[in-house]
């Protein structure tokens, strides 16, 4: 766990965030996350974020759950335990389908589910630093990472000068830890981690 | 910006020859397919294909109805050519009209068995359904949904005309969408009652006048739908890739690839759930469809049309990057419409015509209906600018993000 030092800067509106993104990034400072109370379209290009291998993920989680559904009726119906059912034959592929269905998309959809949840940090009994308490009700916050090429002070002047509302100084994890968000966390809060800066 | 199409030369000329194919493929046909059998070939060819198309520039209507009804507004950027290709139902109407009389009143007993009133007579379940599989209730439900769609289609085609014309204020948005969204609604009322209940049952169903499925419109619905959708795609690239549509881009493009993907798998869905209950129930007046199908000569037919309009578009517009490129999506639309021919031509042969032949003639007609098509298309794509001005809802398709 690897606590940093961050400039948070926070927004009223879209329309102000939006430019304010594309200006920081052509400045050359290092957007650590922009949190939004809404999905706004475009941000994710705005930020030069990456296309989210997601779907590939839940293609391979689907074709695991074909696989799964239909080797183990196989199995089951041709070689362990052989029923004749109204005279079927003993691998009656169309009977076998909505099986297969429910198990691919079953299969993906908690994959993907999870795959998710794991990307973005989010589980049950699990806590992330939350930068501002209504970043995600009707402020839009953006996370600039303190680099060794860059310092706290020049960044809070850019952020003023792009329309932020807001500006603060934070040094917080980057990652996730155990805990609960209705609780207070002592681990972290007591012990912050020495600085890399 | 250009936002008047003006139909090139090279685009009339390709219209022209593709009617002259099928003009020549009809002459050729009744010479070569003389004789009892080969005249059922002859009728049956023609109805595969002007149902076919028919229903297809149908789907565009029902692209407009739905999409207003669901108050969607990617697709108004585009808006002209769907209303453009529904713009041939009153032909293709007609042209289908036409066929389904010579075939009732002119007793082409090979396509409809039932139409045949000595053989009715000795048959107990054709003389059961005689009701509903007769001349008299056949031609007027015709005539009605005939009617009925040509004039929805035309009303909504002159509505999105008038609203050009209009001053742009609120007034006029608000008024534009409330009686597009009241005129669409009556639309979709009809197209369920039709395309969705009793139209397939009485133009294609009736082939295999013993048999019935309840599925069987749904299905027709979906192959028509998804191929629709496909129509829809290939002219938006066309004129795109002209220099027209300024405002359509990947994403419209994008959403395009997502409903022919859905779809598909939409159509697959509705084939199994025909095909799994008869296979399960094995009741021989219901097997008897698919018997020549799956097990007769049919059979290579029937496997293909599945690979074609299932496995392929579900595995080649799974990814974002096929369903946002002109040119995978051009493919992949030529190849569902044409997959849907085929489910079109195992839907009707093996009542009719029986064997299975190489369908020279009947791949001939629909290159006619094709250039048919293409012609109405894009005289009715000159007649207007491509962009609905008024609609309020245009910036909100330009600005689309998926």
């Amino acid at each position: 766990m690897a606590a940093k030092k961050f400039v948070v800067g926070c927004f009223d509106d879209e329309a102000v965030l939006f430019p304010a993104v594309k200006k920081v990034r052509a400045a050359g400072y290092k957007i650590h996350d922009v949190y939004t109370p809404f999905p706004v379209h475009g941000l994710d290009q705005a930020m030069g974020l990456r296309e989210t291998s997601l779907h590939t993920a839940g293609f391979i989680y689907g074709i695991t759950g074909t696989t799964t559904a239909l080797s183990f009726m196989s199995w089951v119906f041709v070689s362990d335990w052989p029923l004749n059912i109204g005279g079927k034959p003993h691998f009656p592929l169309p009977a076998f389908i909505p099986i297969t269905f429910e198990l691919t998309v079953l299969f993906s959809a908690v994959g993907m589910m999870m795959t998710f949840c794991y990307l973005c940090q989010l589980m049950p009994f699990v806590k992330k630093h939350v930068f501002h308490p209504r970043q995600t009700d009707d402020k839009f916050v953006m996370v600039i990472e303190v680099t060794s090429k860059s310092n706290a002070g020049e960044i809070k002047d850019f952020l003023a000068s792009v329309g932020a509302a807001e500006i603060n100084e934070q040094i917080a994890e980057t990652g996730w830890w155990y805990g609960r968000f209705d609780r207070e966390d002592r681990l972290y809060a007591e012990q912050p981690a020495p600085l890399n800066v | 910006m250009k936002d008047q199409f003006v139909v090139p030369a090279k685009l009339k000329t390709t219209s022209f020859v593709l009617m002259g194919i099928g003009v020549l493929t009809l002459l050729i046909g009744l010479v070569a397919l003389g004789g009892e059998h080969g005249a059922t070939r002859f009728w049956a060819g023609i109805l595969q294909n002007s149902t076919f198309f028919l229903l297809i520039a149908l789907a565009c209507t029902f692209f407009i109805g739905v999409t207003t009804l669901a108050h969607g507004g990617w697709q108004i950027a585009f808006r002209r050519v769907p209303e453009a290709i529904s713009m041939t139902v009153p032909v293709l109407g007609g042209i289908l009209f036409v066929v389904l009389m010579i075939l009732v009143f002119g007793e082409k007993d090979g396509v409809y068995h039932w139409v045949n009133a000595e053989h009715v007579k000795h048959d107990a379940i054709l003389n059961g359904k005689s009701a509903f599989l007769g001349n008299t209730f056949f031609t007027t439900a015709t005539v009605i949904t005939l009617g009925l769609w040509i004039f929805f289609t035309i009303k909504l085609r002159n509505m999105s005309l008038e609203e050009d014309t209009w001053d742009l204020s609120p007034e006029t948005g608000r008024r534009i969408l409330w009686r597009n969204t009241v005129w669409c609604g009556g639309f979709i009322v009809i197209y369920g009652l039709s395309v969705g209940s009793t139209t397939p049952w009485l133009w294609l169903m009736s082939i295999d006048p013993h048999w019935f499925s309840t599925m069987y419109s749904w299905y027709t619905f979906a192959s028509t739908w998804v191929s629709g959708l496909s129509l829809i795609a290939l002219f938006v690239i066309y004129l795109k890739k002209n220099g027209y549509l300024s405002f359509v881009n990947e994403e419209h493009l994008h959403d395009l690839g997502k409903f022919m993907f859905a779809f598909s798998i939409f159509w697959a869905y509705l084939w199994f759930s025909q095909y799994m209950l008869i296979w399960y129930a094995n009741m021989p007046e219901e097997t008897e469809y698919f018997k020549p199908r799956v097990w007769g000569e049919w059979r290579p037919i029937f496997f293909l049309n599945l690979i074609i309009n299932f496995i392929l578009p579900l595995l080649l517009l799974m990814k974002r990057d096929t369903k946002r490129n002109y040119t995978s999506v051009t493919y992949i639309a030529i190849l569902i419409i044409f997959g849907h021919w085929l489910d079109f031509f195992q839907m009707v042969m093996p009542g009719s015509v029986h064997e299975l032949n190489f369908p020279w003639y009947e791949l001939g007609i629909g290159l006619g209906f094709v250039g048919l098509l293409i012609f109405i298309v894009a005289n009715q794509l000159a007649k207007a600018p491509l962009a609905p001005r008024n609609h309020p809802y245009l910036k909100e398709s330009i600005v689309h993000h998926t």
